[in-house]
């Protein structure tokens, strides 16, 4: 039926059909989409010739929701976004909300923001390498992920008593204060971690599998990385050296010494090497930081009614996954005129469509895995 | 604060009247240029200020106001390390030109912000609702767009109860 048009897809150049080509619909139900994403896929044989993502599954209108709390009340919620690397979140936002007041978090404070962000960068980083390989077909890593990353978390429960929606800042500085073993448990788990990172290595980086799925696919230049606004790991795989803890610190990332690390090609690969790269330099910055955490206060100068003068504040970190940055407009009430959250995870998602374009069918699960994006933030 | 560096007597110099403000916020400069020009001076800030990486495109909703709708573009230049922010304001009815052909990321972006306010690019090739489902009804992020009524709605049409709340 040649002449029946199908209407379809993003950036597809005809909306009609060709004789060999299918539209094959993926999700929202589909184990490797990581959630409940949505992919349309225009294919000629097995091979993608169009895309499109549907997402708002898991829309939950955080933004509107943020017009209706409190400043202090809305914190708990941005945990639910990037519910993997929670404590990212939650700097960003305190971070975000500090600045828009003029108050800055005590240096012990900070200290111990940038501890626990690194660990949580290592924790969703695991998780992304133990899920991703899984999609690929190389079971094995994900158990030694989860081993490490339960770690981790057991860390974050010691410290507030959650393990993944830690809530564990506050605007102003910290919600608890620093356990007594936190620096030994930090180190033990730092010390044997790097040793940890060969293990993976040896299980995949010259594993024929992998680098045959991998290699080459989902090639993103770093013209068309900036043309998307791609960030996080997936810029820098791209050869784009540019991480917003080195070019504009925040928290206590000025104190301590660490490498970008940059890919080549742009590929599926190369955002995998770059990834395990950081978890190394994470725990690099951790050890520095368990090295001397200062003593002082962890909470600084904030009333409990907050009300920021009027005015707008927009403020990006580097979360796991990429710029996490949030836009908060004041009217100098004590609720947020308005955030507008920039997720790192649909920015990079937007590029999925040029990246899939021309591989196979089964090349669609290892590019929404490098990509790494989490549905919660996605959708918001 | 009123701006007035070698950044803004720059963009004045090329686009005249257009820039209509130029203010430092908690040492973030913002710029609100005319809406007609918007699609000129994003792709001027692109090439020649390099502002090459846009970060977020929303926007913000004033009711009181007569235009009520701020659109916000947050740029970044790699090159430079510096941030800027480009406001327009419109209309509920104003067609905003849209900049997905200067940033590719754009797209989306304004997807969202036509989901969430209604505003209209010009120029979009594919403008449509992003994350709320196709058929819903309403602007949810307008200030006058109260939660309960569309949630209740829903719940009487799909769970045959008063009220979710």
């Amino acid at each position: 039926m040649a002449d029946q048009r199908i209407p379809f897809a993003t950036h597809a150049e005809s909306t009609v059909l060709g004789a060999d080509e299918i539209i094959l619909n993926m999700g929202p139900q589909h184990p490797s989409t990581h959630g409940v994403l949505r992919v349309k896929l225009r294919l000629d044989g097995e091979k993608v010739i169009g895309s499109e993502c549907v997402i708002g599954y898991l829309h939950r209108g955080v933004e509107k929701i943020a017009e209706h709390r409190s400043y202090t009340q809305f914190a708990p919620y941005v945990d639910r976004m990037d519910y993997v690397a929670a404590v990212s979140n939650g700097l960003g936002y305190c971070e975000a909300v500090e600045k828009l007041m003029g108050v800055e978090a005590p240096l012990r404070a900070r200290v111990i923001r940038t501890l626990l962000t690194e660990l949580q960068r290592i924790a969703s980083h695991l998780f992304w390498l133990g899920t991703h390989a899984l999609d690929i077909g190389a079971l094995t890593p994900l158990f030694y992920c989860l081993r490490e990353r339960e770690e981790i978390l057991k860390i974050f429960e010691k410290y507030c008593g959650a393990r993944l929606t830690t809530h564990a800042f506050r605007i102003g500085g910290l919600q608890y204060e620093a356990y007594d073993e936190l620096e030994k448990d930090v180190e033990r788990f730092c010390q044997p971690f790097d040793k940890r990172v060969d293990e993976y290595e040896s299980l995949l980086t010259e594993n024929r599998i992998w680098v045959g799925r991998t290699k080459g696919i989902g090639i993103l230049t770093a013209k068309e990385a900036i043309d998307y606004a791609a960030s996080g790991p997936v810029i820098r795989a791209s050869g784009v050296k540019w991480d917003i803890r080195k070019a504009m610190p925040y928290a206590a990332y000025d104190l301590y010494k660490f490498e970008i690390p940059v890919g080549k090609n742009g590929d599926t690969y190369d955002r995998y090497i770059v990834r395990l790269e950081e978890m190394r330099q994470s725990r690099l910055i951790c050890l520095q930081a368990i090295e001397n955490i200062p003593t002082g206060p962890i909470l600084g100068k904030v009333g409990k009614v907050l009300k920021p003068p009027p005015g707008e504040v927009y403020h990006a970190i580097e979360a796991p996954k990429g710029e996490l940055g949030y836009y908060i407009v004041s009217d100098g009430t004590t609720q947020p005129y308005r955030v507008r959250i920039r997720p790192p995870s649909l920015i990079n998602l937007e590029a999925f469509d040029k990246m899939i374009r021309g591989h196979l069918v089964a090349d669609v699960v290892a590019i929404i895995g490098t990509l790494d994006i989490v549905l919660g933030e996605v959708d918001r | 604060m009123a701006l007035d560096n070698d950044l803004v007597k720059r963009y004045k110099e090329r686009f005249g009247n257009a820039i209509l403000e130029a203010w430092i916020d908690r040492k973030q400069a913002i710029l609100v240029v005319a809406g007609e020009q918007l699609a000129e001076i994003a792709t001027y800030s692109r090439d020649d200020e390099k502002f090459d990486w846009l970060s977020d495109l929303t926007a913000v909703d004033w009711p009181k106001r007569e235009k009520r709708f701020d659109i916000v573009l947050n740029m970044y230049s790699l090159e430079k390390n510096e941030r800027l922010r480009l406001k327009v304001q419109a209309s509920a009815e104003e067609r905003v030109p849209s900049v997905q052909g200067v940033w590719a990321t754009a797209n989306w972006e304004e997807r969202e912000v036509y989901d969430m306010f209604g505003v209209v690019f010009e120029g979009h090739p594919e403008l449509k609702r992003i994350l709320m489902p196709d058929e819903w009804q309403g602007y949810p992020l307008r200030k006058d767009y109260d939660i309960l009524t569309q949630d209740t709605a829903w719940v009487r049409e799909n769970l045959g109860i008063e009220s979710g709340q």
